[in-house]
């Protein structure tokens, strides 16, 4: 085993309680251990987060920007699902 | 510069204030010198997070018993109260990763202590004792992939556990002034090495926990030639400029 | 769908289609990509990009990246020095967060498909550039200072609009990067200004410093605009937002005034205020010198190279140890979970 490369990982930081993980950056660990404690070390140095997680970038399934249309545009002509779309009589409130 | 009264209560406690802070500062010295030569750099930012941690309670710890400047650039080499173990150089990445278990496993267990009595450490203890796990834990996770990875890296890292295996019985010298059950730490560092070692499929060193004449040696201020060195490189800015302020 | 291998570029166009339909799509391609940058918009790793527009982005990224990782050097000359702790702290921090900034951005620079290896490779081997100020040496403590306020200063000039950078994942390393390195040029800055105010052979110390780096500060936003060979493309891509000389300008305006509230001279004759082009015009930069030291005739350049291959190679070891445990580790999961499972069955079946 002569292998000195280790593989890639994305890390998601929750940033604080109440807030959902987002992505923050990537790095190279040999193992989903040393991955958090090095994302631990790189990407919360400034208290920027109270928990991490750690995904192996070539684990990830993402949607192709050739698919953009068929994926996302569907949901473009379906107002009906966004509040705004309702006209309620002035001085209503509460709603 | 804070001028403390003086009675042997206090001077107890800057005697114990000096070989705790002295044992941060030095270590802390000693991993900064890594910068910009890490293995990894992922490495490079955890190494300076530990060196910080440390530095941090060297100069709270100094601060307790006078000025921290005078305290860490205007004593000479045997007025340094840290032990023997924290002063080694650096070595391959393995004696740094030897040098950090044995030292974390005992700071981890020691500020454990202090933080839950009532003396003048509590504070800082219950503190540092938080850093201190995540050094231990660093130490540990790099020991298990050093010892149990390849040929090469448990061969380098059994050496490393050897070498520094004689500096690591000074640790539990009682000092006065520091309160906590000397004897148990030992023994609770003992398992605590043995559980991981076994773990990185390595082996408890054998020889002697102290050198000949090494017990408590670095607590009264005898310590390695390469401590001389260290030091006149640390201190020889501050002391061309005599007075100034920085 | 497909699964992203570390910013592995997209391949378009399928085998057996005529010459004439792939010219027609990479085209269509081509348009939908012109029009996402005249928009402002960002584009992303798998977006379709031209070729020539991610070999730039590759080598200016890696270049930075670079820059990063062998600028610790000069100032981790100085940790073992510091003259207070609380210097020995700011200047630990800083040198921690210059590996942090290299690591933020060859993690951009793989979101290209371009691995960190690869990249470190060409470093090592010569192929690619890092920023030639680091070639300079730090030879009192002053100069930490100096790299703080100066070059940290021109970097800031230069890396703001990159914020703003048409790249989605560079643009959002440089907003990272942005918000750290003001830390770094305010603690330069403070260190220079104790050293000015302090005793006079440390006001000397710090005079010194800023005869030394000023120019080669200036050399940072790098040739004449009129003989930039990278400027107008990477500016049509907005990738670069602004000209070197506009950049240059920019930083003088900000450290002239800066420089008078330090009781500091800058090291320029010609340097004076001009009231109609509302500008510091300032003198003629000593281009030879700068090319010289881009050739590798740097005071440093064969150390610092020599430096950083030494400690990739010696940190080798550490990390074949890393991934052979993992490696081990691996395996030992995998049996460990398949005897789970099994056992699970007999459970079920039980």
């Amino acid at each position: 085993m002569t292998s000195d490369s280790w593989p890639l990982w994305e890390v998601f930081v929750r940033s604080r309680r109440g807030l959902s993980h987002t992505h923050a950056g990537s790095l190279h660990a040999p193992d989903a251990e040393m991955a958090l404690r090095n994302a631990r070390d790189l990407y919360t140095r400034r208290s920027e987060g109270v928990s991490i997680w750690v995904v192996p970038s070539a684990e990830i399934t993402a949607s192709s920007p050739d698919e953009k249309d068929p994926f996302f545009e569907p949901a473009a002509d379906k107002p009906y699902r966004h509040p705004t779309f309702y006209e309620i009589p002035e001085g209503v409130k509460h709603l | 510069m804070s001028t403390t009264p003086v009675t042997s209560g206090a001077a107890v406690i800057t005697g114990a204030a000096l070989a705790l802070g002295d044992d941060a500062l030095v270590l802390s010295h000693r991993l900064g010198e890594w910068a910009g030569s890490a293995p990894v750099l992922e490495e490079e930012v955890a190494l300076a997070n530990i060196a910080l941690d440390l530095l941090g309670q060297a100069r709270i710890l100094l601060s307790l018993v006078g000025d921290e400047d005078e305290l860490a650039y205007l004593r000479e080499e045997r007025s340094f109260r840290n032990a023997q173990l924290v002063e080694q150089p650096n070595g391959d990445f393995a004696h740094t990763i030897a040098r950090q278990l044995y030292f974390s496993t005992y700071q981890r267990l020691l500020y454990g202590q202090l933080a839950s009595g009532d003396g003048p450490f509590a504070g800082l203890a219950a503190k540092a004792v938080k850093e201190v796990a995540y050094h231990q834990d660093h130490a540990e996770h790099w020991a298990l992939r050093l010892g149990d990875g390849t040929d090469e890296s448990h061969r380098r890292m059994q050496r490393a556990c050897d070498a520094l295996w004689r500096y690591t019985g000074e640790l539990f010298q009682p000092v006065e002034g520091v309160d906590v059950d000397h004897a148990a730490m030992e023994s609770a560092w003992l398992a605590s090495v043995t559980d991981v070692l076994g773990r990185a499929t390595l082996t408890v060193p054998e020889g002697p926990r102290t050198g000949a004449w090494a017990a408590g040696a670095g607590r009264q201020g005898l310590h390695t030639e390469p401590f001389g060195r260290m030091i006149a490189e640390m201190q020889h800015l501050h002391r061309s400029h005599p007075g100034a302020t920085w | 769908m497909t699964a992203v291998t570390a910013g592995t570029a997209e391949t378009t166009g399928a085998p057996g289609v005529s010459d004439a339909a792939v010219a027609a799509e990479q085209a269509a391609y081509e348009a939908v990509f012109d029009a996402a940058v005249a928009a402002d918009e960002r584009i992303e790793p798998r977006d379709w990009m031209p070729e020539a527009y991610r070999a730039s982005l590759v080598r200016q990224i890696a270049q930075h990246a670079h820059s990063e990782i062998i600028g610790m050097q000069p100032e981790a000359n100085w940790i073992t020095r510091a003259p207070s702790l609380r210097r020995k702290a700011i200047l630990m921090a800083k040198v921690q967060d210059e590996a942090g900034h290299g690591l933020y951005l060859y993690s951009a620079a793989e979101t290209l498909g371009t691995s960190r290896d690869e990249l470190l490779d060409k470093l090592h081997s010569g192929r690619q550039k890092y920023s030639s100020i680091f070639n300079y040496p730090t030879l009192t403590w002053a100069d930490v200072g100096a790299i703080g306020w100066l070059v940290d200063g021109a970097a800031i000039t230069n890396q703001v609009p990159l914020c703003r950078c048409s790249y989605g994942p560079y643009a959002r390393a440089m907003v990272r990067v942005c918000k750290e390195e003001s830390f770094h040029q305010r603690q330069g800055y403070e260190a220079l200004l104790a050293l000015s105010r302090g005793t006079e052979a440390q006001h000397a110390m710090a005079q010194d410093a800023v005869d030394r780096w000023w120019w080669p500060s200036l050399m940072m936003f790098g040739p004449p605009d009129d003989e930039s060979t990278h400027t107008a493309q990477a500016m049509a891509w907005k990738i670069k937002r602004h000209s070197n000389d506009e950049l240059r300008q920019r930083f003088v305006d900000i450290a002239v005034p800066q420089a008078e509230a330090l009781g500091l001279t800058l090291p320029d004759p010609d340097l004076r205020w001009n009231e109609e082009r509302g500008h510091y015009d300032f003198g003629a930069i000593d281009w030879a010198e700068f090319w010289d030291v881009l050739k590798g005739n740097g005071p440093c350049n064969e150390e610092r190279l020599s430096r950083r291959r030494q400690a990739h190679e010696d940190g080798a070891w550490v990390r074949e140890a890393a991934a052979a445990h993992a490696e081990k580790h691996r395996v030992d999961k995998h049996h460990a979970e398949q005897h789970q499972h099994t056992g699970k069955h007999g459970e079920a079946q039980a």
